[in-house]
């Protein structure tokens, strides 16, 4: 039952590499946004503190 | 509804309603997603003529008709700052492209893959297929154009200018198989209009193409935030929103 479900009727290397490059995807675009919002943050905190150093 | 439009202009009310929708995208995303992936691969029974190849289909169609609406959204969205100047529509437009193009590529590599097995090969210049390799291309214009320019602004008008000229070319994915004879089968949306797919594969499909819109929306949220963060920089709201 279970070899039959991971050989999926024989067409397991083009089925499986599917769903893995799908995850791939996901994962990717959750990373990538993440660290453009933290990259956007590092900035703005950056932006901040040169103001006030300059205020001082 | 003049208002609520203009309240979409304002960066610290986009940021905030991004920050709060983002959980409950993510939230919803993960279920639908988790049960269409089970009911895809587990229990929705093989195709009578395709076997267990069609179950490519749950990751395939989700993502095509994501690289379409994600391309609309980055038109519409850059129109809406040509058009009524309102710097948010730019944010929108910057955010979905990287999200847009990666579902693309995911759309022409799940595509391949299921070609080899039906189709005898990996790739074929036929009319679906060479229309979707362009839409990759146009999100690559759009996302290279954008930082070409040293004044921002500009950027911004030449990407949406882009993105509004190779809207064309969502219509001619979506009807380039009743248009020209085509290897590729017809709209599966249209298919499920006529009930040709039985509700066990049916819902697994519609739960992976609500997972895929409802993370599109998720991730699209974190990188507006990161895009008004980079425009507003020197706004004084945005000291508390970092800070918080």
């Amino acid at each position: 039952m279970t070899g039959a479900f991971w050989s999926m009727g024989g067409y397991a290397r083009y089925v499986w590499p599917c769903f893995g490059f799908a995850g791939a995807v996901l994962c990717w675009n959750l990373w990538s946004a993440r660290a453009h919002l933290a990259a956007a943050r590092i900035r703005a905190v950056r932006a901040m503190s040169m103001e006030a150093g300059e205020n001082v | 509804m003049w208002t609520w439009f203009y309240k979409l202009a304002s960066p610290p009310y986009v940021y905030g309603v991004a920050a709060a929708l983002t959980p409950w995208f993510f939230a919803l995303a993960g279920l639908a997603i988790a049960y269409g992936t089970v009911a895809g691969l587990v229990f929705a029974p093989p195709d009578y003529q395709q076997g267990d190849a069609f179950r490519i289909i749950y990751v395939h169609a989700p993502a095509a008709w994501l690289s379409l609406f994600a391309y609309t959204t980055m038109a519409v969205a850059g129109g809406i700052g040509l058009i009524w100047r309102i710097k948010m529509g730019h944010a929108v437009a910057a955010a979905t492209a990287p999200i847009g193009a990666s579902f693309t590529l995911l759309a022409l590599v799940t595509g391949s893959l299921w070609g080899r097995p039906m189709w005898g090969t990996y790739w074929a210049w036929d009319p679906r297929l060479t229309s979707e390799l362009i839409l990759l291309f146009l999100y690559v214009g759009v996302m290279s154009l954008r930082p070409a320019f040293e004044e921002p602004a500009r950027g911004d008008r030449a990407a949406a200018l882009l993105s509004i000229v190779g809207v064309v070319n969502v219509p001619i994915i979506h009807f380039s198989v009743v248009w020209w004879n085509s290897l590729h089968q017809g709209a599966t949306v249209a298919k499920i209009g006529k009930s040709d797919m039985p509700a066990s594969m049916l819902m697994p499909l519609l739960s992976m193409l609500l997972g895929f819109m409802l993370f599109y929306g998720a991730v699209l949220c974190i990188r507006v935030r990161g895009e008004v963060l980079n425009r507003e920089r020197q706004a004084t709201w945005v000291r508390e929103a970092v800070k918080s």
